[in-house]
């Protein structure tokens, strides 16, 4: 029964490291997204500079999770990674253009610095279509080869796959504008508005498609909507509407915090409807969390830690965050 | 063992990455160690010179640290990717330890490096220097538990077996293990030697072509007198960690000194080309009496048992071994003679106009990273053919992913490497390097030392 309890909150306590992640990462790796939309030298640098001292934090989340992972669910983090070889691959490579491109763009010269704008968005592109790969893996599930005893995944190339990967990029191209809608003013905020303005609709369909596929393609989902009918789940959408419309409302009314914040919501509940129904499995259907988990006394020794440390860590990472709060001044380069 | 399997390219794969990871977060100890030194000093004395230093190098910092942040998160998730059988045996063990690490000091540095460097017009001078110190404290922490947890895969202790796999008995013991502590010295003073050269090889540049001389003296200055404190200790520290292995890993002990017979005083063998295929060494040259017994054991007839004691698939590649180890003690040889030289020259008044001496001495930028790297080569390669000492092989480590998933993977990898940390860092430091701290020059400084941020803060290089 310990065992089981120590287990399932340190499942809880990957859940919220994936989800600020996914969140925090997510409007960063957004701002990459804007790229081809936002074309003028001065704007791209105002946006980076609205990231520029949080994001190495915010991808530390991302190491977070790998470690997270790999420390609760030793058997998990195997054969997930192996499994989702070649996409963790482009995940890692992703990143890393991304991450050298946040310096090398700083110290490039004038005619040289749109080969980092453009590697900037291609890491942030590969990174992004990484991570499509593994959600829409992760609600598909898992096979079992019965010749060979591996775990595999469905082949690539397959419909909700490529939905999903869509879907994720307009959903983190929707996050990155709203921050940045929070963090810039005059011309290129009301550019952002724009964009917001029109995206939102594919994020819109993007919902409506999950909403009606993921099912189809996901046990649990399926007994929970279709052959259940549970009222929880129908919760779910009704609040995934509310928070679309006020998405709409406040781009409309071109109010500064509300897209962000509603933009938060929509990827918690995503995350939440996801990921929890397909518990016990941790990896779905061929392990569960009490065949993957690591020695109670690790998940003891890491519980004590994550108690006291994680206040902390959320404690000055959010005074760092004040520190560099406010609009960032098109005006004044930020420079080191 | 044949080339194109995927064990072999993992191997190559995890070289390739760890030895490139490995230069940045030394790097970035040895820099924010400096930093923290010369902004002390800048807020007691008030010299603009100080200011102008911590600006200059905190640009060479910021683009060394992005460096190891991003090669770093490849080296966690290639645990998983390519060592899956490593790390489901063993992730009950080595898990929590990175977990701590995580905790206790990439967010610590994560959280404040922001302010570090882009924090000079944001908040007051006592809570930047605050912000580089708990940076620097973040990178020293860090590098204490991934040592532990490399000590614990070279001499594991402390676990139970359930199943198939490895789980902790004394946590306590583990993360104290006393096998750790000098291999962690080692490796900080590593990092604090390693950035030394790199700043008294580019302070000689600034002074031989008569540039930034107050700036380049001061660097030159603290480096050398860092040098000549740090390598005695650093020989000494090398040794206890020479005696530890003897004790722990006889047979890593014989690779380094090319024994294959078991011998009671056994000497030190200045060159020779260890053959694992014949099991002897072939040209053995310049053989120092009962040299490797005193190096090991601190006795003049000390037993070395031989590599032949275990079985060829026990033993590891011994001529890299050899000459990996050879290379860093010449080196670490080469920095005492250096920094003896160059302290004598200090104390005499000589050193910043002799131009022979700064001339050689903008060449000595890499030997620091060139004795870490091949210290590691010693450690690593040495520990193999196991991944955890005496209990998991290598090749019963790697993951089940198919040829082609793994050579993809390394192809990718390897050209990103090769063209981004081989290519464009390199690229962009010289840049800085070239550059110089011109921007951060200053007789305004000297009035308001703290005021002008603001203002400097606007003024300074953009692009």
């Amino acid at each position: 029964m310990i065992s089981m309890s120590l287990a399932l909150i340190w499942l809880g306590v990957i859940a919220f490291i994936v989800i600020m992640y996914v969140i925090l990462d997510g409007f960063t790796l957004g701002i990459g997204l804007l790229f081809p939309w936002i074309q003028d030298s001065e704007d791209r640098n105002t946006m980076i500079s609205t990231v520029l001292p949080i994001w190495d934090g915010n991808e530390t989340w991302l190491v977070f999770a790998g470690a997270a992972l790999y420390a609760g669910f030793p058997h998990a983090f195997g054969a997930l990674m192996t499994v989702l070889y070649l996409p963790l691959m482009i995940l890692l490579v992703g990143l890393l253009l991304r991450g050298v491109s946040f310096e090398f763009m700083h110290k490039a010269t004038p005619s040289t610095v749109h080969i980092w704008e453009k590697c900037f968005f291609m890491g942030s592109c590969m990174a992004v279509i990484a991570q499509g790969i593994f959600v829409s893996n992760y609600v598909q599930g898992f096979l079992l080869n019965s010749s060979t005893g591996q775990i595999e995944a469905h082949h690539w190339l397959t419909g909700f796959n490529l939905f999903c990967v869509v879907a994720l990029l307009i959903g983190y191209t929707l996050l990155g504008s709203a921050r940045l809608i929070k963090k810039t003013s005059g011309a290129l905020q009301e550019k952002l508005f724009q964009i917001s303005g029109k995206l939102q609709w594919f994020l819109l369909i993007a919902l409506v498609c999950l909403g009606i596929f993921s099912p189809l393609h996901n046990e649990a989902l399926k007994l929970w909507f279709i052959l259940h009918g549970s009222l929880f789940m129908y919760l779910f959408v009704l609040i995934v509407i509310f928070l679309m419309s006020l998405h709409v409302y406040a781009i409309k009314k071109r109010l500064e915090t509300i897209p962000f914040v509603a933009l938060i919501g929509i990827f918690i509940i995503a995350y939440i409807g996801f990921g929890l129904n397909n518990l016990p499995y941790i990896v779905p259907y061929q392990l569960t969390f009490m065949q993957a988990k690591a020695d109670d006394s690790a998940l003891k020794l890491m519980l004590c830690g994550v108690v006291v440390l994680l206040p902390v860590l959320l404690f000055y990472t959010a005074y760092a965050y004040r520190i560099f709060g406010g609009k960032v001044d098109a005006s004044k380069k930020i420079s080191y | 063992m044949t080339l194109l399997t995927p064990l072999f390219l993992s191997r190559l794969q995890f070289a390739v990455t760890m030895s490139t990871h490995i230069i940045f977060p030394a790097f970035s100890i040895g820099l924010l160690s400096f930093l923290a030194f010369m902004e002390g000093a800048w807020l007691k004395t008030k010299n603009p010179v100080y200011y102008q230093i911590i600006r200059f190098w905190t640009k060479v910092f910021a683009l060394t640290f992005g460096m190891g942040v991003v090669s770093g998160i490849v080296m966690e998730f290639q645990l998983g990717t390519n060592w899956a059988g490593f790390s489901e045996r063993i992730g009950s063990v080595l898990g929590p330890l990175f977990i701590y690490e995580v905790m206790t000091a990439f967010f610590v540095e994560a959280g404040f490096v922001g302010i570090l460097i882009f924090g000079w017009d944001r908040v007051g001078p006592k809570l930047h220097y605050a912000a580089t110190i708990m940076v620097t404290l973040g990178t020293l922490v860090s590098a204490y538990w991934i040592l532990s947890a490399n000590s614990w895969m070279q001499h594991p202790i402390a676990y139970a077996m359930a199943d198939d796999k490895y789980v902790a008995t004394d946590w306590l013991a583990i993360m104290f293990n006393p096998f750790n502590l000098p291999r962690y010295l080692h490796m900080v003073l590593a990092a604090w030697l390693s950035t030394s050269f790199v700043i008294i090889s580019i302070s000689a540049y600034y002074l031989y072509r008569n540039k930034y001389i107050d700036f380049a003296k001061k660097c030159l200055r603290f480096a050398v007198v860092a040098v000549m404190i740090l390598i005695p200790i650093q020989i000494f520290i090398g040794d206890t960690v020479g005696v530890n292995v003897y004790k722990e890993q006889p047979i890593k002990t014989a690779a380094i000194e090319g024994i294959w017979d078991t011998a009671k005083g056994a000497p030190t063998l200045l060159f020779a080309i260890p053959s694992n295929k014949y099991q002897k060494n072939f040209f053995e040259i310049g053989s120092i009496p009962h040299g490797s017994a005193i190096l090991n054991t601190h006795t003049y007839d000390g037993e070395l048992i031989g590599l032949k004691t275990v079985p060829p698939d026990d033993q590891p590649e011994v001529w890299m071994v050899f000459f990996a180890f050879r290379i860093m003690a010449a080196l670490g040889t080469f920095m005492l003679g250096y920094a003896v030289l160059a302290t004598w020259m200090l104390a005499k008044n000589k050193l910043y106009t002799c131009k022979p001496m700064l001339y050689a001495s903008q060449f000595l930028a890499p030997i620091g990273f060139i004795a870490l790297f091949t210290g590691w080569i010693t450690a690593e390669v040495g520990r193999q053919p196991w991944a955890v000492y005496g209990l998991i092989r290598t090749a019963e480590a790697v993951s089940n992913v198919s040829m082609h998933s793994v050579l993809v993977g390394f192809v990718l990898i390897f050209v990103v490497y090769a063209v981004i940390f081989g290519g464009f860092y390199f690229y962009f430091l010289d840049k800085t390097i070239k550059k110089g701290p011109a921007d951060f020059d200053s007789d305004v400084d000297a009035i308001q030392p703290f005021g002008f941020l603001g203002a400097n803060a606007n003024k300074g290089e953009t692009k």
